[in-house]
């Protein structure tokens, strides 16, 4: 008689992203960590719980309040050698810092003819739901996936936030992780060990034969309980996690649209100019013939992310806006 | 460390000044003739900077460059060839004609690249000087910045961080009385630069920028402090660009009257250090000819090179954005 399988460990979200970041660490020399808060303090999150501790103060520093500083830091230290683990502890902060992501991080390379090279690994935390209203909850992703020279990657499960870490830090191209702050209690299963995610494969989360959604962050938890509630209506949903914005991978979208011929994109971010108008025209040029309706999108409406709970809970999509769309979509 | 000035440096400096003089008036020539495509902005006048600094510095230091960045590139070792063929585009040159005047750079002589953001420098070279701190080498890292880039919040962070971490780091403001076309006066409440020094909790120093000696002298000091462990300096050296913000001639703008220019232009830092290392024998006006002739035959060579040089191929556009 088989043994029983061990229960494979889990691990919350945020304990996900310290495994992450100490595997870097342990793994590359040259590896070190900067940001407001992030060596005394753990990170506001204390997603660096223990780093300081286990890698000294040589590695680990805090920063000044000073993003563009902490940023250009990240860029010159990785051109001249480093690996840079840069912490910018708010999405919603890169304002203060865009000028070293998108013309200095983003373009070195490129300006400098192929000569420079920048392995900085960026994490950063997104997502409404915690009333952190409209400077601290914002879903930035459409910003930085417009910039050539960056990779740009979102993490759903502690899972993916691991394995997501790794592969960035072993890239040898900027890549900023973007995390989700209201996952950060998730549990789900972490292998101890160190292993990747790769970049610019999407992760096809629930398989379904005549329906896509396609999404990414923490989006892909309301997707999936969308797709539950859609096979009440006859819906076979597949549920597809992009988990890298940049590189895209289209081909995972468009074999899935060409099977089941409906297709929609949910993310957290402004609807209008976001990442789902990229993945919509790419469907529409890539499977156009393949559709039976329009490519439908999920997004929060045209505000900046409210205060009152009430006001927010009206603002971030879930699975209900998400079925009663893909109800509008389909005529249901 | 002493500054002490040996013989053969200030015939490296006068080199270095006359190669960057000799290079900007080509280029500035080619551009009004309309072989070099886009916007210079020549370092005319400036030259006592970049040189009097580079020749602290080895390949293994690292320095970022402005807009004006030619002469940072020239004084570190740039090869006009390469330089050339940059500014015309052609796929031989340091960035493959993917950066062009206002990106050159070569990270080999440690040049990490001439930058269009005004304050764009500082932070990186904050960086690299972190960068060597926690390789632990004993070299520094160079921030040439401007007057107008002393009002930028990048500038602000990068020095408070540098003197922070004690960071071997030199932050170097050519303050030419102009950002763009606005006077000093007219964007700063402060005359010197270097006020701001101890603000940040480091040493503020003032130089004549047009003075190669008086720079070489104040940026040993600096760099030797930087590589002892004792932090960051802000050296402020006072010069002028002789020429337009962009380009040779001006565009019509009474910015500037053509007194202030030529008052200036009796400091020019070659011909006066000529005079200078004449007096002390050191410089014949034979001698100090071969110079010019020896930088003059580098730059047409490098036309030479850059005119017969192959375009980039059309399908390079997106090649070199990832590694």
């Amino acid at each position: 008689m088989a043994e029983a399988q061990p229960k494979p460990r889990e691990l919350p979200y945020v304990a996900a992203i310290t495994e992450g970041v100490r595997t870097v660490m342990q793994e590359q020399p040259d590896a070190f960590v900067a940001g407001e808060d992030v060596a005394e303090a753990g990170g506001v999150y204390g997603y660096y719980n223990g780093i300081l501790n286990e890698f000294g103060p040589d590695r680990v520093f805090d920063t000044p309040i000073s993003e563009e500083g902490i940023v250009g830091l990240g860029v010159g230290a990785a051109a001249t050698g480093c690996r840079p683990i840069i912490d910018v502890m708010f999405m919603d902060f890169m304002g203060e810092c865009m000028d070293e992501i998108a013309n200095q991080l983003a373009k070195m390379r490129y300006m400098f003819g192929g000569r420079a090279t920048l392995p900085v690994t960026i994490l950063s935390m997104a997502g409404a739901g915690a009333s952190l209203a409209a400077q601290h909850s914002q879903s930035l992703e459409a910003w930085i996936c417009h910039l050539p020279g960056l990779k740009v990657v979102m993490a759903c499960t502690p899972y993916d936030a691991k394995g997501l870490i790794i592969s960035a830090a072993r890239d040898d191209n900027p890549v900023i992780v973007v995390l989700n702050k209201m996952s950060l209690a998730l549990m789900g299963p972490v292998p101890e060990e160190s292993y990747t995610v790769p970049i610019g494969e999407a992760n096809v989360v629930r398989s379904g034969s005549n329906y896509t959604i396609i999404s990414f962050g923490r989006m892909v938890h309301e997707a999936l309980a969308a797709a539950t509630q859609l096979e009440k209506l006859g819906i076979d949903a597949e549920v597809i996690d992009l988990r890298s914005l940049q590189p895209l991978d289209s081909d995972a979208i468009v074999a899935s649209v060409k099977k089941t011929h409906r297709a929609m994109i949910v993310h957290e971010a402004v609807r209008f100019g976001g990442f789902g108008g990229e993945v919509t025209a790419q469907i529409q040029e890539l499977a156009f013939d393949y559709l039976d309706a329009p490519v439908a999108r999920v997004g929060a409406p045209f505000s900046p992310v409210p205060f009152s709970p009430v006001l927010e809970a009206t603002y971030v999509p879930n699975a209900d806006r998400i079925v009663a769309e893909a109800k509008r979509q389909l005529g249901l | 460390m002493s500054s002490e000035i040996t013989d053969d440096i200030l015939l490296d400096i006068h080199r270095r000044m006359v190669r960057i003089r000799t290079f900007e008036e080509r280029a500035g020539k080619m551009m009004e003739d309309g072989k070099i495509p886009g916007a210079l902005h020549l370092y005319v006048g400036q030259e006592a900077i970049a040189s009097g600094v580079m020749v602290h510095l080895s390949n293994e230091d690292y320095i970022t460059s402005t807009h004006r960045g030619h002469g940072h590139l020239i004084a570190k070792g740039g090869e006009f060839t390469y330089m050339f063929a940059e500014l015309y585009g052609k796929a031989t040159g340091y960035c493959k004609g993917k950066g062009g005047s206002m990106h050159i750079s070569n990270l080999e002589l440690g040049m990490l690249g001439a930058n269009g953001i005004v304050g764009g420098g500082p932070p990186i070279a904050m960086g690299a000087a972190f960068s060597c701190k926690f390789r632990k080498t004993s070299n520094v890292s160079i921030s040439f910045f401007g007057d107008g880039a002393s009002n930028e919040g990048a500038f602000h962070e990068a020095a408070n961080m540098a003197a922070l971490y004690k960071l071997p780091c030199v932050f170097i403001c050519e303050n030419n009385g102009y950002g763009e076309y606005t006077p000093q006066a007219n964007h700063q409440a402060i005359v010197d630069v270097a006020d701001r020094a101890p603000g940040y909790g480091m040493p503020g120093v003032v130089v004549d920028g047009m003075d190669p000696i008086a720079v070489y002298e104040a940026a040993g000091e600096a760099i030797a402090r930087a590589r002892e462990g004792g932090g960051p300096t802000l050296l402020e050296c006072k010069t002028y660009r002789y020429y337009d913000h962009v380009g040779v001639r001006g565009m019509g703008l009474s910015y500037r009257t053509d007194e202030e220019v030529e008052q200036w232009q009796l400091k020019d830092p070659i011909v006066n250090f000529e005079a200078r290392l004449a007096e002390q024998g050191l410089l014949s006006p034979e001698a100090a000819q071969a110079v010019h002739d020896e930088a003059q035959q580098e730059v047409d060579t490098g036309i030479e090179f850059a005119e017969t040089s192959p375009n980039p191929d059309p399908a390079a556009v997106t090649e070199d954005v990832y590694a």
